[in-house]
């Protein structure tokens, strides 16, 4: 019978909801489900609530920072002896890294990204993605590839609860023993405590219109009332007033939030590219002939600085009753 | 010791894309090609290394078919690198067959230390080629860095993840290192650099000489859609607290999205 192989990404003892959306994915293919967790503490990780078969660890402190050597090893040769019909993993930067290197080694295809899932009780999968940052997308076809690693977005897939609970064997993957060759000096922690705008359901985004830099104090007060990660155009980056690692669009980040708002961005191609699969979008412009516009579920023809004030104290009286 | 970097030439991001008739492919009629906007940080950095005295010379790599692929590859000349290798290949080969091609080339080179790409391409946003060819050639990477320093026996690289984390790598020995926006500020052409490209003969290869084939593909994309066609937008009006106030009552209310 053929294997799905979830690859389970978690934190405080909990998985991620990435992983919770695959394991449902997993259990809702009838295949034999094996769970794939590196680092502490992935021992104690509720594996047979959410239906898991068989579970493979490697519960230590060497897996608590990314190492791209040690992982690619590790997973690669697990893979190879399993052999499962199915890998599944979240589309992070963490699996955007290590899932290519262990295709590669193991002579089988990878998709990244991928938004659509079905995977048959034969083990065959149909997967789609976007291409050129969402301005189409297109089926992915694997080719003589007897095991099928899928990369899946984020909140593309919805979470079912385990009908029934199992009690998985537990196996202890070792690291491989080799002189790695890449050493990890560091980790520093992102300060924000926000989602990365890839994962996060909500967006608020500011482009030329805001004028200047200081002005995007006005977007974060906003994000802060919805929980929102705070994103901006090309342009504005360029510009210097944030950091790159804040762009969307085709040359930045690729975003697919429940709510994205667009502040002052006019709507070139490449932004719209990279926030179109967004689903409901709001433009506010002063311009109405925005191209933003054509994208947009709710659009308002304004001064960026009178409504967003507005929209932060109308958000604040719907979120606190 | 020579620096080697790979690039992909890439539908230009003002394209707007149309699908072939029978939906198996985009329709690149009239598509301006340009160089992968992450290639540039990559050509840029290792000319910045040759500048600094860390490399003797820069090659530059692509896969693709040849009559349009040298256009990049002159690009990267311009720019400043000394010499270029294109290996023919079909359009639709994927980053398996590519990584496996350019791995080849880059070991029939002889000693090879860093090798330098995009982070992805922004054509299917892959995210593979670079990790592939670390494992071809069994060497480490690094991907998504946006600060590199090239020590007398490693490499510190800093790569950027989720939430504005920052993890700080030390290479040792020979790596590939995929170049995100941020490592520096790719320099324009100039004229005379264009004028000196156009006379260099680019290297050429068959898939053949570098060990790779068509049978090396392992995925293929099919069955395009473009996205569907959005409802019309609904315009709010009145003043701002108007707007305002029966924008978040249809984001509670009709979107139910807050």
């Amino acid at each position: 019978m053929a294997n799905v192989l979830v690859f389970t990404e978690f934190a405080d003892g909990k998985f991620k909801k990435g992983a919770l959306e695959l394991l449902s994915a997993a259990r809702k293919s009838g295949l034999k489900i094996q769970a794939l967790a590196l680092g502490s503490g992935a021992k104690s990780l509720p594996f047979g609530a959410e239906g898991v078969d068989e579970v493979f660890v490697a519960d230590g402190a060497q897996f608590d920072k990314y190492n791209p050597e040690l992982f690619s090893e590790t997973v690669s040769s697990l893979l190879a002896a399993q052999k499962p019909a199915v890998v599944l993993a979240s589309s992070t930067m963490l699996a955007r890294d290590l899932f290519p290197r262990v295709a590669a080694h193991m002579g089988v295809g990878v998709s990244s990204d991928c938004t659509e899932l079905e995977i048959s009780a034969d083990g065959n999968v149909k997967a789609r993605r976007p291409m050129y940052a969402g301005k189409c997308t297109a089926e992915v076809s694997f080719e003589n590839s007897p095991t099928k690693i899928v990369l899946m977005r984020p909140n593309q897939l919805t979470v079912v609860a385990a009908s029934a609970a199992k009690s998985p064997s537990v196996t202890d993957v070792a690291a491989p023993a080799k002189d790695l060759h890449t050493i990890i000096k560091e980790v520093v922690k992102g300060t924000s405590g926000k989602l990365d705008l890839t994962e996060a359901n909500i967006i608020v985004s500011g482009g030329r219109g805001m004028k200047e830099a200081a002005n995007f104090k006005m977007l974060e007060e906003l994000a802060d009332v919805l929980g929102a990660t705070v994103g901006a155009s090309r342009a504005v980056v360029d510009a210097g007033w944030v950091p790159h690692t804040m762009q969307v669009g085709q040359t930045g980040k690729t975003v697919a939030p429940t709510l994205y708002i667009a502040a002052g961005i006019s709507g070139a191609i490449q932004h719209l590219a990279g926030m179109s699969g967004s689903k409901v979008i709001v433009a506010i412009n002063k311009d109405p002939n925005a191209p933003i516009f054509q994208k947009a579920t709710y659009g308002i023809v304004g001064d960026v600085f009178e409504v967003v004030p507005k929209l932060t104290e109308e958000f604040k009286k719907l979120i606190h009753h | 010791m020579k620096i080697f970097v790979c690039i992909k030439q890439v539908p230009d991001t003002e394209t707007k894309i149309k699908l072939k008739p029978d939906a198996s492919g985009v329709d690149f009629t009239g598509v301006k090609f340009v160089m992968n906007p992450y290639d540039e940080f990559a050509v840029e950095e290792a000319i910045k290394l040759r500048e600094g005295g860390k490399a003797t010379s820069v090659v530059v790599f692509s896969v693709g078919p040849k009559a349009r692929v040298v256009e990049a590859l002159r690009t990267a000349l311009a720019m400043g690198a000394d010499d270029a290798v294109v290996i023919d290949a079909p359009e639709d080969l994927d980053s398996a067959a590519v990584a496996k091609a350019l791995a080849g080339a880059i070991k029939a080179e002889g000693d090879f230390r860093y090798i330098l790409t995009g982070k992805l391409a922004i054509d299917d946003n892959a995210s593979a080629v670079s990790q592939m060819i670390a494992e071809y050639l069994n060497i480490p990477q690094a991907t998504v860095v946006s600060k590199l320093e090239i020590g007398d026996t490693s490499a510190v690289a800093e790569r950027e993840v989720e939430g504005g984390t920052r993890e700080v790598l030390e290479l040792r020995g020979p790596a590939v290192i995929a170049a995100n926006k941020g490592l520096n500020m790719p320099r324009y052409a100039s004229l005379p650099g264009i004028m000196k490209a156009k006379k260099k003969v680019i290297k050429e290869l068959t898939l053949d000489a570098v060990g790779a084939s068509a049978g090396d593909v392992r995925v293929k994309y099919k069955a395009f859609q473009l996205p569907a066609e959005k409802p019309p937008v609904k315009m709010l009006g009145g003043d701002a607290g108007a707007q305002a106030h029966e924008l978040a009552t249809l984001l509670r209310n009709e979107a139910k999205v807050i």
